[in-house]
């Protein structure tokens, strides 16, 4: 016990006992302790000066955060449609039995429990699993047996088989971003030379402190970015210079630069990829941005599933900093100050939503905030922030190093560049695809080798469903906008299992915070699973749809709009999927009757027929 | 000629998991029954001791869905009438009985049979003529389509009377400030 | 233009930094809302405020109120969809009135009256959710919480305690107190604390004070609470 307080102690004090720094005080802690017991809770929040109540509540609010013993082995099996259609759940089933327990379940020697957890981002070479929070790829029998007999062995993690942990890259086709041959500073040193050609000394040092539209340099920069027309590729699409200039205009003492690494849509697994191959492009992209908007601090906001990425980052980021790519006078200028810091979610979809992600990387729940104000004048720490995911840092590099004009020439005149597809599902080769936006569906399919394809998810869960009559459709803002997901389904897939594979994930991701999108997804899963039981009727239906009315209306944020989408693109394209489902029109109990004397047989020991229920009449 | 005799409505009324007093707010309604039975007359309900509800206009419910014989009332009212009214908190949302449902149904059993001092030690009855408890208490919306909601613990007779006037005209009922109450 | 915006074609004037809510409000113009309380800052998370300003859905509590809005409150469609929240409030939670001590001062209960919700509409969750009963004066009834965050905001703002918080995240999201024990009597709760006031519901309750108050002479028996707009105008601070 002296051990694991000297622990705590340890990480408390490499964090500064800084309260913002709570989530990874906590992530840091687990690793060490296993869980986050109450008395442990009780250390923390005292020692960085917080309500207990509060740094419980976010302990409470992270699916990887344990208020309770988990077991010494936590196996996550990642539960996103493609890892169900690769098998997940047969395999974790099997895993259960071998292990003698119940999913969710604890087993009584404390030594291990199995569950499920949203999308790990592994769609590509699932079945995937979280054991410990470390990835491992391609499930199979086998595996399962395996590993089982390594927990029962209680063989530390590290001992088990590498090739387990390995993760492939998969890139299938790249283009301009995942081909390029900058090396690392190439960016930032176009960067620096595009001000060079204009600016005089006094403005080097202005742009810091000044903030005109008529200072040069930075500014400079800002034209190329604002001249690429290159737009968010978090899937809103917001022009990323007119992000930047509102931050650079807003007044401050203090910027900050956040990539979003939180991908958490279903689907979606570029920005593993991206930060495997081409950590160096988005350092640098942030780096230019922080230039750009003058900034002195840059976080990546990384998504927990990708814990493992941490190491490698942070080793990235090291040699940056001895290059002088990062850190004091960057590449030699005077006042040109910037680092980065990697911070880790820990399994919370919402986070992904910009203002959650500052909330959580402040150390509080991952709540999306009142908008306005919006964080380019009001972010993190309540400063102006910019927050960018981790493709459009990328791209940003490769606009800084080649200008925007270039940058403009490729794609569509409303969306310029390229994007990454993470293509999974029914393909003969899944993974990264790059294209030109403008690429339609359809070619997408057939370089994927998708025979037989019926469906498209878009975008993930909160996309677009894009049926076959419409695979002629380009990906592009203006026409099938998309943060990257592309999960194909062939037709012998039933789309009522897509469309209740994503309600459950929305009623598991909901932060809460607002009564429709709180209650709203418990009640679309519970009318999906009701259907998917067979007990559904019309009724049921129509009540999907005014669930789904309120919930885009008065819901807080994106989460909430979104989370009906898949319900009502499926029910409008594969009707039939649910029509086979639906009983009758006439009403079906909302429970399984026969199912609620269960336990009243078992205590009485009847089974004649008067203690049984016809369920439908 | 004399006019044709307008036909009367008929109604079934019956107390599930409920205490019954619904139906005495509803005799609180005092001499207006003698009007109200110029349109309506009763089929099964506790007023007439009616043992099976016959084809009817009206089923007023009162009381949730604790055992299997609520459900098979509950289901021979919906079958046999044209509308079918939740009268109470109870056949509401679940109401009192509702209030064990954070129980596991062994642990009732249990205490209650087996463990509990005060009750004889005979054992948890299994006469096939006894209906079975369900798990939990459910209010009858759950288990049948429901065409009206009257609240309240119970709903006064000013209510219920406003209800039923309002319905019998022809009218959707609404309960002004004071009568729409759910204690 | 004049500082002023219309509700439902009556106008409403404001000053400016004035959310919509608190506008109205001030002007005896009623919309309906729970996690609003005249003395804390809007935070928007019932949704029952939510209004349509000119077609498009806001939430009207930190909406801040701009010249020339028009707003649309008491629409059919607009009341349909407070009712369907109303309703999935009441299923999320353990709601029976008949053995409430907040009965007929209920917020939640008086908005289902002047609303007309007839029922709850949606399948009862039934969640199970123990009573705190260790405070030898209070006692915390998380049944019927609808998690609005007054207390929380009450005991931050104005008792600095921080008694309250949130755990859990979406369906499972819940109160705790500031205890590792997690029981209230491990707290420096006091039943003189603003978090022991502002609860719209029945949750936070004084011990031995129940019923206290006949039927009929209740806040709400009188008049309902779409008529009481007076109760919750802003508290206008003095210096601010």
């Amino acid at each position: 016990m002296t051990e694991a307080l000297e622990g705590l102690a340890d990480i408390l004090a490499r964090h500064g006992c800084d309260g913002t720094r709570l989530m990874q005080i906590l992530r840091e802690t687990q690793e060490v302790l296993g869980w986050l017991s109450p008395s442990t809770l009780t250390e923390i929040a005292r020692s960085i000066g917080w309500p207990r109540a509060k740094v419980e509540g976010v302990a409470g609010f992270y699916s990887f955060f344990h208020t309770e013993p988990m077991g010494r082995y936590r196996v996550l099996w990642s539960d996103n449609i493609t890892d169900r259609m690769l098998g997940s759940r047969e395999l974790m089933q099997a895993m259960c039995q071998s292990l003698w327990l119940e999913p969710g379940r604890v087993s009584e020697d404390g030594l291990v429990s199995v569950d499920t957890t949203s999308c790990t981002g592994m769609c590509d070479q699932g079945p995937a699993v979280l054991v410990n929070y470390r990835a491992i790829t391609r499930m199979t029998p086998e595996r399962v047996d395996r590993m089982a007999e390594l927990i029962r062995a209680e063989t530390p993690l590290a001992e088990w088989p590498t090739e387990w942990f390995h993760v492939e890259d998969n890139v299938r086709r790249a283009d301009i971003l995942l081909d390029n041959t900058l090396r690392p500073g190439e960016a930032l040193k176009a960067a620096l030379a595009r001000e060079a050609e204009t600016e005089t000394a006094a403005n080097a040092r202005s742009w810091r402190e000044g903030v005109h539209t008529d200072t040069l340099g930075p500014s400079a920069v800002l034209e190329e970015i604002k001249k690429s027309n290159l737009r968010g590729r978090g899937g809103a699409g917001f022009t990323t210079g007119l992000k930047w200039e509102a931050c650079r205009h807003a007044p401050a003492d203090q910027r900050f630069v956040v990539c979003n690494a939180d991908e958490g849509e279903p689907g979606t697994f570029k920005d593993r990829v991206l930060l495997t191959r081409q950590a160096d492009l988005v350092f640098e992209g942030m780096t230019v941005a922080g230039y750009v908007i003058g900034a002195k601090r840059g976080y990546v906001y990384l998504r927990g599933e990708y814990r493992y990425l941490l190491e490698p980052l942070n080793e990235i980021l090291s040699r940056r900093r001895d290059m002088n790519l990062l850190g004091e006078s960057i590449l030699g200028r005077a006042g040109f100050d910037f680092d980065i810091e990697v911070h880790l979610g820990a399994g919370a979809y919402v986070c992904g939503e910009e203002s959650a992600l500052i909330e959580s990387l402040e150390g509080k729940r991952g709540v999306p905030r009142n908008r306005p104000p919006y964080p380019v004048t009001h972010g993190f720490l309540g400063k102006p922030t910019i927050v960018n995911n981790v493709e459009t840092f990328a791209a940003a590099a490769l606009v800084a190093a080649r200008g925007g004009e270039w940058y403009r020439a490729i794609g569509t005149s409303k969306s310029t560049g390229t994007k990454l597809l993470s293509v999974s599902g029914d393909v003969a080769r899944p993974g990264i695809y790059e294209y030109p936006f403008g690429v339609t569906v359809q070619q997408v399919l057939d370089d994927a080798g998708a025979a037989n394809a019926q469906a498209v998810q878009v975008s993930g869960p909160s996309g677009l469903c894009v049926a076959d009559n419409e695979f002629g459709h380009r990906i592009a803002f203006e026409e099938i906008p998309t943060a990257g997901a592309f999960m194909v389904f062939n037709k012998d897939r039933d789309m009522f299992d897509v469309a209740q594979n994503f309600a459950q994930f929305f009623a598991h991701e909901s932060c809460g915070f607002c009564t429709p999108c709180r209650v709203g997804t418990t009640l679309l899963k519970n009318l999906m699973d009701k259907i998917g039981r067979g007990h559904g009727t019309q009724v049921d239906v129509t009540e999907i749809r005014q669930i789904a009315d309120l919930m885009q209306a008065a819901a807080h944020c994106g989460l909430g709009h979104t989370a009906s989408r898949p319900l009502l693109d499926t029910l409008k394209k594969f009707r039939p999927a649910y029509e086979r489902r639906l009983q009758s029109l006439r009403f079906q109990p909302a429970f399984d009757l026969d199912g609620a004397l269960a336990q009243a047989r078992q205590m009485t020991g009847r089974d004649d027929s008067g203690a049984h229920l016809e369920n439908a009449e | 000629m004399d006019a044709p005799v307008k036909k009367k409505l008929r109604v079934a009324t019956t107390s599930l998991a409920g205490c019954f007093g619904c139906h005495m707010s509803f005799l609180d309604i005092d001499e207006r029954i003698l009007p109200l039975l110029e349109l309506i007359e009763f089929d099964r309900s506790p007023l007439t001791d009616i043992k099976h509800c016959g084809p009817c206009d009206i089923g007023i419910i009162e009381g949730g869905i604790c055992n299997a014989e609520n459900v098979h009332v509950l289901r021979e009212f919906r079958h046999q009438c044209k509308i079918l009214i939740a009268i109470g908190a109870c056949a509401v949302n679940g109401g009192l009985p509702a209030q064990r449902n954070h129980l596991d149904l062994r642990d009732i059993l249990e205490e209650v049979y087996h463990t509990d001092p005060g009750v004889a030690r005979g054992g948890i009855p299994n006469d096939p003529e006894l209906p079975l408890p369900l798990d939990k208490v459910h209010p009858i919306h759950e288990v049948v389509k429901v065409d009206y909601f009257l609240p309240g613990c119970p709903p006064s007779a000013d209510a219920i009377w406003k209800f039923l006037t309002d319905l019998i005209a022809g009218r959707t009922p609404v309960m002004g400030h004071g009568l729409l109450q759910y204690d | 233009m004049s500082n002023t915006f219309t509700v439902d074609g009556q106008e409403v004037p404001f000053e400016p930094g004035q959310t919509v809510l608190q506008a109205a409000l001030t002007a005896d113009v009623f919309i309906p809302h729970l996690c609003y309380h005249p003395e804390f800052r809007p935070h928007g998370s019932c949704k029952l405020c939510t209004v349509e300003v000119n077609g498009r859905p806001a939430t009207s509590c930190t909406l801040p109120a701009a010249a020339g809005m028009e707003i649309e409150s008491n629409t059919a469609e607009i009341m349909a969809k407070r009712r369907m929240l109303l309703q999935m409030l009441l299923v999320e939670g353990n709601h029976f009135c008949p053995s409430c001590e907040k009965s007929g001062s209920c917020k939640l209960q008086a908005l289902c009256y002047a609303l007309g919700v007839m029922s709850p509409h949606f399948d009862q969750f039934y969640p199970d959710r123990p009573v705190d009963a260790s405070h030898p004066e209070m006692l915390l009834d998380f049944n019927r919480c609808i998690l609005c965050e007054l207390c929380i905001r009450a005991s931050a703002e104005v008792d600095q305690k921080n008694v309250f918080a949130l755990s859990g995240r979406g369906i499972t999201k819940h109160l705790i107190v500031n205890a590792e024990s997690g029981r209230l009597a491990d707290t420096n709760f006091a039943p003189s604390d603003k978090a022991a006031q502002v609860c719209p519901v029945g949750v936070i309750l004084r011990k031995r004070r129940g019923f206290a108050v006949p039927i009929g002479s209740r806040p709400y028996d009188a008049q309902p609470i779409s008529d009481q707009a007076e109760r919750f105008k802003p508290v206008v601070k003095e210096g601010s």
